[in-house]
């Protein structure tokens, strides 16, 4: 365990807007192929704690380190796969192309893709089964196939880390299942960071789990303990969980952690 | 038609109307995906202080548009990066602040200015050789950096948080954009004047978007469109004695208003055989 490298390092981190913090204090070491969910409730600062990760947002005071440099310098080993809400459905644009944009970073200016890049892509592709529906048009996919495109586009850049916001929001539970059931293959290579708001998913297929609301409880381990949830989430476990607390939800399918 | 082509007149009109097409087609496919019909709007009218300056200094008003609209791309695009809230009105500000200098100017110009509404409402039948020339130019060079910059204004376009983790210079590249749209403006306001920028810019664009899912197509097509709405307002125009600039946006606004109903009714139909 101890032999593996630490690629992401957040000390004391605080970071918040117009001088209102989100973030209070955040202490986080991931290591190499480790599979982290964060879990928090909305607002509890899961969005704004990533874009502190990606470089998008200065932190007002701590020090964050990604594979030992800064987040922005950190960039080009990263890949991003955001939140589904906030993009255009209707943007003309189709598959293949979105998942090109993975290969930006690796081109810069005034570059044309070159084979190199389009074998990236139609490796990245390949990995999450949406090759054939390479000239589709990204609004004639569903939610589920259209997360697979996102991941896609976050592969083709051969990423190190892959940081993931909320990757199966509005997705139906099963293709939520086949989603995980391919993030754990790629977590063979890749060190994988999610957030999400919904823990029932989570804590059944990542490795460990924290839980973020401003402050972060995070213990490397696989286990929310209740004292975790009553702190992020301020109200009573059970509300949550069904008052179990141990591997919360290992044996609950997702309709039950919801009921 | 055939006979109206004798004329100097028509047949530059004709090529000034491909001509504005083209800058048209490729730059209001832009204007419509990242929604910047109001700062286009806001650019086109600014651009009227450069007109007034231009008459004022007594030089081509085409050069002081130009100077003008840049520099509300610039203000605008600046304004609108950096200040997420409240970015319209601050443009409104600006949009009335470049019109009013333009007509402060013209007053304090000594004289009659004769063709000051050909800029307010377009006049395409007096579009001398020059403007040709220039308005040709104008194409080279916003065809050029479109292409040169293709893959980073599809990435800025699409999703700008993911360009910018893709270390893309997102915040260069939008004000490029813009300064596309403000040559692209000026070009139009020759046409169609100032007030119906807008149109032109946008409905060849709002159109081809119903029927294709490829910005190069669209593209393509919206230059097509263009050049059919100018020819055929032209036309009309010339045939019933009307005003050139008005006839081409009605023309393109039919059958804008056509291929929503198309689109209307391809759905309905779609959706009672499934």
């Amino acid at each position: 365990m101890s032999t593996r490298r630490e690629v992401l390092c957040l000390q004391d981190v605080w970071a918040g807007y117009n001088g209102r913090p989100v973030l209070e204090g955040i202490n986080l070491s991931v290591k190499e192929q480790d599979f982290v969910g964060i879990i928090g409730p909305n607002g509890g600062g899961k969005t704004t704690l990533l874009k502190v990760m990606l470089g998008l947002m200065q932190p007002t005071r701590g020090r964050v380190r990604v594979l030992g440099q800064s987040a922005v310098q950190a960039r080009r080993f990263i890949g991003y796969v955001p939140q589904q809400v906030h993009l255009d459905r209707d943007f003309p644009v189709n598959v293949w192309d979105v998942a090109l944009m993975g290969r930006l970073g690796r081109r810069g200016l005034l570059r044309r893709y070159t084979s190199q890049d389009r074998h990236a892509v139609a490796r990245a592709l390949q990995q999450v089964e949406m090759l054939d529906a390479k000239d589709r048009p990204i609004g004639e996919l569903s939610t589920g196939q259209r997360q697979r495109v996102y991941i896609a586009r976050a592969l083709a850049t051969e990423p190190q880390i892959l940081f993931m916001d909320e990757p199966t929001a509005s997705v139906d539970a099963h293709i939520t299942t086949s989603i995980y059931e391919l993030l754990q293959k790629l977590n063979e290579h890749i060190t994988i960071l999610l957030v999400s708001h919904d823990m029932g998913v989570i804590s059944s297929h990542v490795k460990t789990v924290g839980c973020l609301n401003r402050r972060l409880f995070y213990h490397e381990s696989k286990e929310i303990t209740p004292d975790m949830l009553e702190e992020a989430y301020h109200c009573p476990i059970d509300l949550i969980a069904h008052g179990v607390p141990h591997r919360v939800f290992a044996h609950h399918s997702r309709e039950e952690a919801e009921a | 038609m055939i006979e109206a082509l004798q004329f100097d007149f028509m047949r530059h009109a004709l090529v000034a109307g491909a001509l504005v097409s083209i800058a048209c087609g490729v730059i209001g496919v832009y204007v419509v995906v990242n929604r910047l019909v109001f700062v286009s709007g806001g650019i086109a009218h600014a651009a009227y202080g450069g007109i007034g300056l231009g008459y004022f200094l007594g030089i081509n008003p085409v050069w002081g548009a130009i100077a003008f609209s840049l520099a509300a791309a610039l203000g605008m695009g600046l304004v609108q990066r950096k200040t997420r809230h409240r970015a319209d009105t601050i443009i409104g500000v600006m949009w009335a602040i470049g019109m009013a200098a333009g007509i402060l100017f013209v007053d304090l110009t000594r004289g009659y200015v004769v063709d000051l509404m050909s800029y307010l409402f377009g006049s395409i039948l007096t579009v001398p050789r020059s403007d040709l020339v220039l308005m040709a130019i104008l194409d080279v060079v916003i065809v050029a950096l479109v292409a040169a910059f293709y893959k980073e204004l599809l990435a800025l376009s699409y999703d700008e948080t993911f360009a910018t983790v893709e270390n893309v210079p997102v915040g260069t590249i939008y004000i490029i954009l813009l300064c596309l749209v403000a040559l692209t403006v000026v070009m139009l306001m020759r046409v169609v004047g100032l007030i119906m920028v807008i149109a032109l810019l946008t409905m060849p664009a709002a159109i081809s978007e119903q029927f294709t899912s490829n910005l190069k197509k669209m593209m393509i097509l919206s230059i097509v469109l263009g050049i059919v709405f100018t020819t055929t307002g032209l036309w009309l125009s010339y045939a019933l004695n009307l005003t050139s600039g008005a006839t081409i946006i009605l023309v393109s606004g039919t059958v804008f208003l056509l291929s929503l109903l198309y689109k209307a009714v391809a759905k309905r139909r779609a959706r009672i055989q499934a």
